[in-house]
């Protein structure tokens, strides 16, 4: 589906991710995660190419991203970003709509087959019942729930989300992820996340990829990639990976400075 | 829309009756009727179809030309910039006019012509060209490698603008009274030179720009999201920009070449458009361009047939009158709906 081959890029001269190997299999539900200034966002900015690679190249089914027009790009894959400002009084109906962008033509008004797509990622993501409200008078929660209506929108086959919960409380958070492993198992949509919660990424990919300083520093499922080695390796910081109690997902305890360890400085592996 | 249309044709016909000669609203309906190949007997007397079709219809004509461009090259700025205070003349356009203008009457009036009886005179040909190219080299000035910051556009525009003006200023310093006064006027901005040779120049700068933005008023409503969120849905935002700025250029400064800084009407008509319909591009452009037409013309006939003065340049009557009922409604946006 995605695959990204040593990929170099960042801003002015100074790049930010250096030889970045990633690849995104059709269906998978693939998180990554890293320290701040790792590359996250850079990835994320490079696959809608605000930025362009310095090295290497991005393949989107087998075909070179910077290739590609952005028409045919935005009708695979489809963006939720941070935090999305809407300066302007648009309902969230026609918010969503703007998701059929890649699909139409100019001066022509809408197909029946593009308000079926606007009326279907409504209901997906049970945003129908404030279709007529105004963006800006919605919740952060509403309007992340109205953004993945708009992505969907584009019929996307691969659903990049950049810290999609950041600014959320914990119920929206566990809300939005619910939905979009939802869309996942059910629509059979790729979705490639940015996580900043070490733990929601715990519960919710199939596969966990870890970046430090713009390179893939680990890459497999959670237990393997989210251990107490691996997080002080990357972040600097001690911690305790447990088990979810009830999923039995690894959950990572954080420790304050002079909380005594009982398993040594050294982080051991949590099994 | 229609509704918009119709306002401004009964506004576009008492504009033609009102002034020095008062010619009944039946009779200017005939005679332009009978410009069309309608087939009226003239029940008029000559002198009217005279005034009406040589002097008053091509000032309507280019005022609503006029007010059309400005204002959606308004609005598409207003929606590239995601900025409310984006009018047509933040990127120096309509300094880079003055520039060319008031140069083009202090140096060169009587001494440039083209030939030809059609052809512009050196004013609005240096107005235009100079318009032109303070856009060429703001957009130059904002842009690294294929990438043009809006953010640049804006202050590169600013301080371009003002460079502009200060050249001006110099001008008017250094050259004599005469020149002087005819720099003001024409800064002042007007309608009072309309003839049809003007509407005929105009008219293909302006079908051409207004053509464009309304092409891309799709792009503009996904670019509200933000840049990179109108990249990931396959806008190609850095050709969009050219396009929307090469346009909206062309429109402010064709119009401002024949007719001088007509400040305001860019900036208020697409608010009160989208008071009215919305933010949406597809609407806001072309309703804007009857709206910002309409507001012009009307301007325009309170401009010339104010009793105690002969005739007041249009661009006052636009902010003394526009910017009052702007404050208002601005104001009742404001206050909570009982």
């Amino acid at each position: 589906m995605l695959r990204i081959e040593s990929l170099t890029v960042g801003y002015g001269g100074a790049p930010v991710l250096r030889g970045l190997d990633l690849t995104v299999r059709p269906g998978e539900f693939v998180v990554v995660v890293g320290p701040n200034g790792s590359g996250k966002s850079t990835l994320v900015r490079a696959l809608t190419r605000a930025l362009s690679p310095a090295a290497g190249r991005i393949l989107l089914d087998g075909r070179d991203l910077g290739r590609m027009r952005p028409r045919e790009v935005a009708r695979q894959l489809a963006v939720v970003a941070q935090e999305t400002a809407v300066g302007f009084e648009f309902t969230v109906e026609e918010i969503v709509a703007l998701g059929r962008t890649p699909h139409l033509r100019p001066l022509r008004g809408d197909t029946p087959r593009d308000r079926e797509a606007v009326a279907e990622a409504m209901r997906q993501t049970g945003t129908v019942p404030l279709a007529g409200r105004l963006i800006t008078a919605l919740s952060g929660g509403e309007q992340q729930r109205v953004m993945v209506a708009r992505a969907l929108a584009q019929e996307p086959r691969l659903l990049v989300l950049d810290e999609p919960t950041a600014h959320l409380d914990i119920a929206y958070q566990v809300e939005l992820l619910d939905l979009v492993r939802r869309l996942n198992r059910t629509q059979g949509l790729t979705v490639l996340a940015i996580l900043h919660d070490l733990n929601l990424a715990a519960l919710y990919a199939d596969r966990v990829v870890m970046l430090k300083e713009g390179r893939c520093w680990a890459d497999g499922a959670p237990a393997e990639v989210l251990t107490e080695a691996n997080i002080l390796a990357v972040y600097g910081s001690r911690v305790r990976v447990v088990r979810h109690p009830v999923t039995g997902a690894p959950q990572v305890m954080l420790l304050t400075r002079g909380t005594p360890d009982p398993l040594g400085a050294a982080g051991v592996g949590s099994d | 829309m229609a509704l918009a249309t119709l306002t401004l044709l009964a506004a576009g016909v008492v504009a033609g009756a009102v002034g020095s000669v008062r010619i009944a609203p039946a009779d200017v309906a005939r005679i332009v009727s009978n410009y069309m190949g309608a087939g009226f007997t003239a029940t008029w007397p000559a002198t009217h179809e005279a005034i009406l079709w040589n002097v008053r219809l091509p000032r309507v004509v280019m005022g609503a030309l006029v007010g059309a461009g400005l204002s959606v090259a308004g609005a598409a700025y207003q929606g590239l910039f995601r900025n409310p205070l984006a009018d047509p003349s933040v990127i120096g356009a309509s300094a880079g006019a003055s520039l060319g203008a008031a140069a083009a009457i202090a140096f060169f009036d009587g001494v440039v012509h083209l030939p030809g009886a059609w052809a512009p005179g050196p004013v609005p040909l240096f107005a235009f060209v100079g318009g032109m190219a303070a856009v060429l080299l703001v957009f130059r000035l904002a842009t690294a490698g294929r990438q043009t910051s809006t953010v640049s556009l804006l202050l590169a525009g600013m301080v371009v603008g003002t460079i502009a003006s200060s050249l001006v200023s110099l001008i008017m310093y250094l050259t004599d009274s005469q020149a002087r006064d005819a720099i003001v006027f024409w800064l002042m901005g007007g309608l009072s030179g309309a003839n049809w040779r003007k509407v005929v120049w105009l008219l293909p700068y302006l079908a051409a720009g207004l053509g464009i933005l309304l092409w891309h008023g799709r792009e503009l409503n996904a670019f509200l999201l933000g840049e990179e969120a109108a990249l990931s849905m396959g806008v190609d935002v850095e050709r969009l920009k050219r396009w929307v700025l090469g346009a909206g250029s062309l429109l402010t400064a064709a119009s401002v070449a024949f007719c001088g800084i007509i400040s305001f009407v860019g900036l208020i008509v697409p608010h009160l458009v989208r008071l009215l319909v919305g933010p949406d591009h597809r609407w806001l452009l072309p309703v804007s361009a009857v709206t910002g037409a309409l507001v012009l013309v009307v301007a325009d006939t309170v401009a010339r047939s104010l009793p105690w003065i002969s005739e007041l340049p249009v661009g006052l009557v636009m902010s003394l009158l526009g910017g009052p009922v702007f404050l208002v409604i601005l104001r009742r946006q404001l206050l909570p709906r009982t």
